[in-house]
């Protein structure tokens, strides 16, 4: 078992991580790269109860709990889209469902992804987190004990 | 008087692009190649300066004043009319009606002449290539009415199959609505065909325009057309503004659309007398603004004249097309032999959004998605979606070069 991070430590360490990228053409590289690693998901997902409204390429996200923390699986027909799923499941998978309610999300901002989506994609992005955080609150009273 | 005359040589395009301010810009560090001309087109100068120039110096509401200012808006706004009649050769000024843009004229006809019109076990026939703006008020009106929707099918070029078409018309349709140039496709449809077999069984024919009114010269009299609709902004003029024509005998028959300010002669208590065509269709202040400088939009397109325009495009098209050729893996959607400057295409195996979001890093703009005609892209051609570039006269040969480039590189990044 890894440690337990902080939602806060991996947003950091991401930060870190885009740091050595000086244009968005290598961004982009590496989030090609992030979105061809991401685990497959099961094809059972692939409906419309799992998928994610408002992008432009197809998302489905499903999320389940175990020993108390809430654990992500995502999947999407664009490459790109994977690759920024996988930096939010990077982010919020495995943590108290608590804690990702609450989490500001903040790295998006600051590796420069929100602000260089057009709003079109910028609300896909939104919508991904949103979904993300309704499974928090979903589970999150299950979690009171 | 033909003005038209052939200026083919003397237009330096390079030098017309001066004219064009946002072409200047600068996206994620590179200059812009703006591909996105389908959705709206960029503004020349002399339109641009019009809008300030209405509020600057003559702004004021039209019809009502007895004030100079109102009767030079007025003048303007009918002026205005006047040209775009002219634009399309219809026959009177009163057969041309100021509306939103394409979406509001079909909506106006749907609403009004097609809720007189079709009744219950009637057919509506449209074509599986229509925009949303072409679809969902024709379906909306079906559901209402209990009437049938039929689509014209269409080949796996991207061409309307007409000998089907032939065969869906019979005493049942009640109307017949179809694109005139594809926005997704660029597929320039047989209209004149498709009216004279409609009205061989007097079925009228809406048209919607307005990927053709940027692109070719259209003729309302020789297309015998019943309606037809076009959107300022894609031929170089402001959003918001955008023209139906009806044929006066359809307009005169028609109920208003919606009441209120300047669509009435006379009100009473107890009576409302309504006002001639086209006021009639025109309730409320309208876009006065937009109004007059889609007159000016119409100007500088007859001052390029359509077939300078038409010569530019397909020279950028057929350059396009070559080097789409090269690069190996695309698949164009939509290759009839007659089609406007707009290539909608996949990368094998790369997702639109993809290709979409690395061309806009590259400073280069292109729709992604089902341009708004999900149907066609998704149940005719089983695609989750396409890129399109669609060209105007101002992009150059350098910009085909470098989205060539773009692709090159999103193939070798993706794949």
């Amino acid at each position: 078992m890894t440690e337990t991070k902080t939602i806060t430590q991996k947003e950091d360490q991401i930060v870190d991580d885009f740091s050595l990228f000086d244009d968005w053409m290598s961004k982009y590289e590496y989030i090609i790269e992030l979105g061809k690693k991401l685990p497959l998901i099961d094809e059972n997902y692939k409906n419309e109860l799992y998928e994610v409204k408002g992008c432009q390429s197809k998302v489905w996200l499903n999320a389940e709990m175990k020993d108390g923390l809430l654990y992500y699986k995502a999947d999407s027909d664009a490459i790109i889209t994977k690759g920024i799923i996988s930096l939010l499941i990077e982010v919020l998978s495995g943590n108290k469902p608590e804690e990702i309610k609450n989490a500001e999300m903040d790295f998006l901002n600051k590796i420069g992804l929100k602000e260089h989506l057009s709003p079109n994609r910028a609300n896909g992005l939104n919508a991904m987190i949103n979904k993300m955080k309704n499974f928090a609150i979903k589970y999150s009273g299950e979690n009171v004990n | 008087m033909n003005t038209q005359t052939s200026n083919m040589e003397m237009i330096d395009f390079t030098k017309l692009r001066e004219e064009f301010p946002i072409l200047t810009r600068r996206i994620s560090g590179e200059p812009i190649a703006y591909f996105d001309n389908a959705a709206t087109s960029q503004k020349p100068l002399s339109v641009i300066k019009a809008i300030s120039e209405y509020y600057e110096n003559i702004n004021s509401n039209v019809h009502r004043g007895i004030h100079t200012l109102s009767e030079e808006a007025t003048e303007a706004y009918e002026n205005s009319r006047e040209k775009a009649r002219k634009f399309i050769n219809a026959q009177s000024a009163g057969e041309i009606v100021f509306v939103k843009g394409t979406t509001d004229g079909i909506n106006l006809v749907a609403s009004s002449f097609g809720n007189k019109t079709v009744g219950e076990g009637d057919e509506v026939i449209i074509s599986e290539m229509e925009h949303h703006s072409n679809l969902v008020p024709w379906q909306n009106l079906c559901e209402r009415k209990n009437a049938t929707l039929k689509y014209i099918p269409v080949n796996d070029k991207g061409e309307l199959m007409i000998d089907e078409f032939k065969s869906m018309v019979n005493e049942k349709t009640k109307l017949i609505s179809v694109v005139y140039v594809s926005n997704s496709l660029g597929t320039i449809n047989p209209v004149s065909e498709i009216i004279e077999t409609a009205h061989s069984f007097n079925v009228p024919v809406v048209l919607d325009a307005a990927q053709a009114a940027p692109h070719m010269k259209i003729d309302v009299q020789k297309l015998d057309c019943d309606f037809l609709a076009f959107s300022g902004h894609k031929m170089y003029g402001p959003t918001g503004i955008g023209i139906l024509y009806g044929k006066e005998k359809h307009l005169e028959s028609m109920p208003p659309y919606q009441y209120g300010g300047e669509m009435i002669k006379s009100v009473s208590y107890d009576k409302t007398v309504f006002n001639v065509l086209p006021y009639k269709f025109e309730a409320g202040t309208p876009n006065i603004a937009g109004a007059i400088v889609l007159g000016t939009a119409v100007d500088f397109i007859e001052r390029l004249s359509h077939e300078n325009i038409h010569n530019r495009e397909m020279d950028l098209l057929s350059y396009a097309d070559n080097l789409f050729d090269e690069i190996g893996d695309i698949r164009i959607i939509g290759t009839a032999e007659n089609k406007t400057s707009l290539i909608s295409f996949i990368i094998n195996g790369i997702h639109p959004y993809d290709t979409g979001s690395i061309l806009d890093n590259l400073g280069i703009a292109v729709r992604t998605g089902f341009h708004c005609t999900q149907p066609l892209i998704e149940q005719r051609f089983r695609l989750p979606g396409t890129v399109r570039a669609s060209f105007a006269f101002y992009n150059t040969f350098e910009e085909i070069d470098r989205l060539a480039a773009g692709l090159s590189k999103v193939k070798s990044m993706l794949l």
